[in-house]
């Protein structure tokens, strides 16, 4: 079984939803509430040791509720492996998890983007502003019932 | 405090850069601090370039996807489709044949060489180096030739498909890149001749920008960016995609410092992989059967011409993928490549029909620029344009 689900299970029995492995591709749902906890179990422990955190997108699943959700993808640069982490927020109207810039510095912008384009606010993010989109822009662009033009 | 001193201290400056300067690369605004000449801090305003590619695959089919995705980054405009159509093959869980994948690689290395030279020529621009602008740029005209002849197109080729490629090499095409791979070793050193031991060239690049690999890390960098601080990692090599594994090539790593000195170095012998990476496919082209480019999975590919004159089931196939595209299962992927400038990763997430529910495009330049303000501050404006130089972004690649 792959290592990070083991430690996730281990360490975290209730955080975790699901596991899906899919064409050689593992996908580890989790609750969004110890989010910063089970990136830092992931980053720190020695057979694990996601150091380097590849990006984080914002995910509109409507009209499935929760309807938000936040995707890590994770590597490895001693195995040479990925995971990739999930997490769904339960509050449709305003999308929260914390941030987790204090564990990978780069997730400082990937969360900027997240925010810009999803609506989704990261609590303890150090700078969380537009990023693509001008500052005085109103709405998310990349949510499911932004039109792709006529706006 | 004395006189002089309390004389001395003034308040610090506010100075845009760009979004229309040369030396940024693109419409790349950069809000910099100044105190004096030293930088306090340098915040990097980008979107301007931002065309929402990947809201717009949302609403395509998966094919339509691909001239999006040759914009992504352009200077290395095959290289994003060879990253797309990896990520939509592995959803579909099918396989390209040998041909296609020795004729990718082929092409992708070239174009890493291309993309290379570019950052070459401009870099050393940027920095008052004026020939190896020209030098560069000959040879990127070169590639750019052989990619007009395999395509039809210089600068977006569009000559990947999901499933293999649009069509095979013409005639005349193997032996004229066999011409550039064999110049190009001998061109490489004029580059290398003007700038590796250039005293002005070292006074600008040692020791600015230097970064840990524990921080490179840290900080999301990939490719030579990352290499250029010793992590030894290589996508290729370390998790390879459409038969690298039997490319025989070594990964360089930068020295100590990890400085814009040691990612010239890295990038400068990434150049002369590339070309023998091109070498070796040229070879592994020539073993394989002409016209075996396509997956023959009907659910991906078009069936041949005659077929669809000749037979109703051909022709009802070659109606419903133009008309609905590819149908993958419901699933999310994540495929990534090792492009020019670093990691380009693709996550998409299909419900079952045929376009994509989501597709995330991991661009290595907008990774890289997030950490502009860490390696500028404290250094001299000057340097701000070395910084810049040596992240070889693209705005287009930062936007999307």
């Amino acid at each position: 079984m792959n290592k990070a689900v083991a430690l996730l299970e281990e360490k975290f029995p209730e955080e975790v939803v699901e596991v899906v492995e899919f064409r050689g591709d593992t996908t580890i749902e989790v609750k969004p509430e110890r989010i910063v906890e089970i990136c830092t179990a992931l980053r720190d422990n020695h057979e694990t040791a996601f150091r380097y955190l590849s990006m984080i997108a914002g995910m509109d699943y409507s009209p499935a509720s929760p309807r938000f959700g936040v995707v890590y993808n994770l590597y490895c640069h001693k195995h040479h492996n990925r995971i990739t982490l999930r997490a769904r927020l339960a509050d449709d109207l305003a999308p929260a998890i914390d941030s987790v810039a204090t564990v990978w510095s780069t997730a400082i912008w990937h969360e900027r983007e997240a925010y810009d384009m999803m609506g989704i606010r990261f609590n303890g993010h150090p700078d969380l502003r537009r990023i693509l989109m001008p500052e005085d822009w109103v709405g998310h662009p990349q949510r499911k019932d932004y039109p792709l033009r006529g706006h | 405090m004395n006189q002089t001193q309390a004389l001395q201290r003034t308040e610090t400056m506010q100075l845009n850069v760009g979004p229309s300067h040369p030396s940024t690369h693109g419409v790349l605004r950069v809000l910099v601090e100044l105190d004096g000449e030293l930088i306090v801090s340098a915040d990097p305003d980008i979107g301007f370039l931002h065309r929402g590619i990947e809201k717009m695959c949302e609403y395509r089919t998966y094919h339509k996807c691909l001239p999006l995705m040759n914009r992504v980054d352009y200077l290395a405009g095959e290289v994003n489709n060879f990253g797309f159509c990896l990520a939509v093959e592995k959803l579909l869980a099918i396989e390209v044949p040998k041909r296609a994948q020795y004729i990718r690689v082929m092409i992708v290395e070239l174009t890493r060489i291309a993309s290379h030279l570019f950052w070459l020529g401009t870099h050393g621009h940027d920095l008052g180096a004026m020939t190896p602008l020209f030098y560069c740029f000959r040879e990127r005209e070169k590639i750019m030739d052989l990619c007009e002849m395999a395509s039809g197109a210089r600068m977006f080729p569009l000559y990947f498909r999901i499933g293999g490629l649009a069509a095979d090499l013409p005639e005349g095409f193997l032996p004229a890149a066999a011409d550039f791979v064999k110049s190009f070793d001998k061109l490489w050193k004029d580059y290398d001749a003007l700038l590796t031991e250039n005293i002005i060239w070292k006074e600008r690049t040692v020791g600015v920008g230097a970064m840990s690999a524990a921080d490179a890390l840290d900080w999301g960098w990939s490719g030579p960016m990352a290499r250029g601080s010793g992590v030894d990692w290589d996508l290729r090599r370390d998790n390879p995609y459409s038969s690298y594994e039997e490319f025989e090539f070594v990964v360089p790593l930068g020295t100590k410092e990890g400085d814009t000195y040691s990612r010239y170095l890295v990038r400068m012998q990434e150049m002369l992989q590339s070309n023998r990476i091109v070498k070796q496919a040229l070879d592994k082209i020539a073993a394989t059967e002409p016209g075996d480019i396509k997956c023959p999975d009907p659910r991906v590919s078009l069936p041949p011409k005659e077929l669809v004159y000749t037979d109703i089931a051909a022709l009802i196939n070659h109606f419903k993928l133009i008309q609905e595209g590819i149908t993958p299962p419901a699933g999310e992927v994540y495929q990534a490549i090792e492009a020019p400038k670093g990691e380009m990763g693709f996550y998409i997430v299909s419900d079952g029909g045929p376009q994509p529910l989501r597709v995330k495009v991991r661009t290595p330049s907008f990774v890289v620029l997030s950490s502009l303000d860490k390696l500028a501050k404290g250094r001299l404006l000057s340097d701000l344009i070395a910084l810049i130089g040596t992240m070889d972004i693209v705005l287009a690649d930062v936007d999307r």
